[in-house]
């Protein structure tokens, strides 16, 4: 049995009075689709800065992808890949500069970058328009590209922060295609999302209320224990 | 209570809006559903008064949007996608300056923003930007109906919006129709369609589809299944290279897939026993508002190809 990728004790974040992150514990296996859900305000945001490097927890602690996030929080940023709906690759950049921006800030060698950078063009189906600006792409080919050059460095783990919002269906339901391409081989995927039907194409899902979790199960255990037809209702029933 | 004629609207080489139609009735719930850059924003913001479409022309309560613009104003509330709030005013502030811009009080109208407005009385003197996501739409919804207005435009409103307060703003939604007021209201969420009277499916500024969600469903010409097996990523794989597939998408637990022609199940769970998938489950289903878009896109592209 491999180590779990994301091991987290009692996990703890504060800002003054207000907890925002109360004593969370969790596993994640590697290669694995998480889903992590909650209402706004719950506390997942906290989480996930914590995950990933950016935020001090108060108390508690957890590896991610083997680094500690509270020694070496650094070594936790070189090991995992981001991406959110909101930032993620620079519009007035072409799609060559920002691969090599990306390779670059995760401390890719400019050989590796120029390698990676070919197989991601044509992985993507990007070829001839490596100098296109970014904001001129159709949104789909954005998508693919952010999700891409999130994997440049090949890390063991990706968050994806609602990369879904305000997407057309199609391209929703593209993206899903590439998440499980990309925990298929071996990536685990982290994801929030608002759209409670994507949360059912998640392998586990962790449902935050108030800083603490409130379930964490597969999402056919949640239904059949919460008595209820789909994921939208599950989560009705527990963060109202 | 609005009617848009032929409008287009380009910014430089984008075309925002193509020739954009589009009529709402009297205490109508009107919803226009599209994902973000279908042009939404651009036709709310025509409508509102504060942009002047390239062609056509649209009126507003029978008063032109350039023209009559300043008598719009006064009957039109209007919640733009962004956060639109002064952020170093408090709650009570921001309502308040919002009333006496329209030249009212807080107190004439309270009745129509109360059920909103209740709900944030215990932060009254917290500042606007120190509220979370659900609050501050609600206060944003409270100053857009301040003045009582007789048509609500919201742009959308829920985006990045959870579940639960989602769900919330649409209950408030119909109460504030039932107080007579029109609403305009933009969504990507498409089982947010379900809740209006009518809608419009838009996509690169062009409504693909105009009518109420049982027609618009109505209107599906394809046969549709709904597969489950535990293996979704290899069902959604192996049921794209049937040959018989027209397409195949990912829905919640299941699989949808279309087909032109009535399918038979046990060729199919024969095809799916033998690509490594036995035991998995096939019905037939009818098709939701999202199969519908994705129905049309998929023409749209066949088309455009």
């Amino acid at each position: 049995m491999p180590e779990p990728i994301i091991i987290i004790k009692e996990l703890t974040r504060k800002f003054g009075d207000f907890t925002a992150v109360n004593h969370i514990s969790f596993e994640v296996e590697a290669g694995e689709i998480f889903g992590f859900l909650g209402a706004n305000g719950a506390g997942k945001t906290t989480a996930i800065r914590m995950l990933c490097g950016l935020l001090k927890p108060s108390s508690g602690s957890g590896m991610v992808a083997g680094a500690d996030i509270l020694k070496n929080p650094n070594l936790v940023k070189s090991r995992i890949g981001y991406m959110s709906q909101r930032f993620s690759l620079y519009e007035d950049l072409s799609v060559m500069e920002n691969i090599r921006l990306y390779g670059g800030i995760y401390g890719l060698k400019k050989a590796l970058v120029k390698k990676r950078a070919a197989q991601l063009i044509e992985k993507t189906g990007l070829n001839g328009l490596e100098k296109r600006l970014v904001g001129d792409l159709p949104l789909g080919w954005r998508q693919k590209l952010a999700l891409s050059t999130a994997l440049i460095h090949r890390p063991q783990v990706v968050f994806l922060d609602e990369p879904t919002g305000g997407v057309d269906p199609i391209t929703r339901k593209q993206f899903w295609e590439m998440i499980y391409e990309t925990a298929a081989g071996g990536t685990t995927v982290f994801v929030t999302t608002h759209y409670m039907d994507e949360a059912e194409y998640c392998d586990r899902v962790c449902i935050m209320t108030e800083g603490m979790i409130r379930a964490l199960d597969k999402p056919d255990i949640l239904k059949k224990k919460y008595d209820a037809g789909n994921m939208d209702e599950v989560f009705l029933k527990l963060a109202r | 209570m609005i009617k848009a004629e032929n409008i287009s609207k380009s910014f430089g080489l984008v075309k925002a809006l193509h020739s954009v139609s589009l009529t709402v009735k009297e205490n109508e719930l009107f919803g226009l559903i599209g994902p973000d850059g279908a042009g939404k924003s651009t036709l709310f913001r025509i409508l509102a008064t504060l942009l002047i479409p390239d062609q056509g022309k649209a009126s507003v309560i029978g008063y032109d949007t350039i023209k009559n613009y300043r008598q719009i104003r006064m009957l039109l509330g209007y919640m733009p996608g962004r956060f639109s709030l002064y952020p170093d005013l408090t709650v009570e502030e921001n309502l308040a300056f919002y009333a006496s811009v329209f030249g009212t009080s807080v107190r004439q109208h309270y009745q129509l923003i109360e059920p909103v407005y209740k709900q944030l009385e215990p932060f009254r003197n917290r500042r606007a930007a120190q509220l979370s996501g659900g609050m501050k739409q609600k206060l944003a919804l409270s100053c857009a109906l301040i003045h009582r207005p007789k048509i609500l435009l919201l742009d959308e409103p829920t985006t990045g919006v959870d579940a639960v307060s989602r769900k919330e703003f649409w209950e408030l939604l119909s109460g504030i129709r039932q107080a007579g007021i029109t609403i305009l209201v933009s969504t990507p969420y498409m089982d947010e369609a379900n809740l209006c009277d009518r809608i419009a499916l838009f996509q690169d500024g062009q409504i693909l589809s105009i009518d109420t969600p049982a027609n618009i469903v109505a209107d599906y010409e394809l046969h549709l299944c709904a597969v489950k097996a535990p293996d979704k990523y290899l069902l959604l794989k192996t049921l794209r290279s049937w040959p018989n597939t027209y397409s195949a998408y990912p829905f919640g637990d299941a699989v949808h897939l279309s087909t032109t022609y009535k399918i038979n199940n046990n060729e199919l769970k024969q095809y799916l026993t033998h690509h490594a998938l036995p035991g998995s489950q096939i019905m037939s289903i009818n098709a939701g508002i999202e199969d519908r878009f994705l129905e049309l896109l998929h023409q749209k592209t066949l088309t455009h190809a």
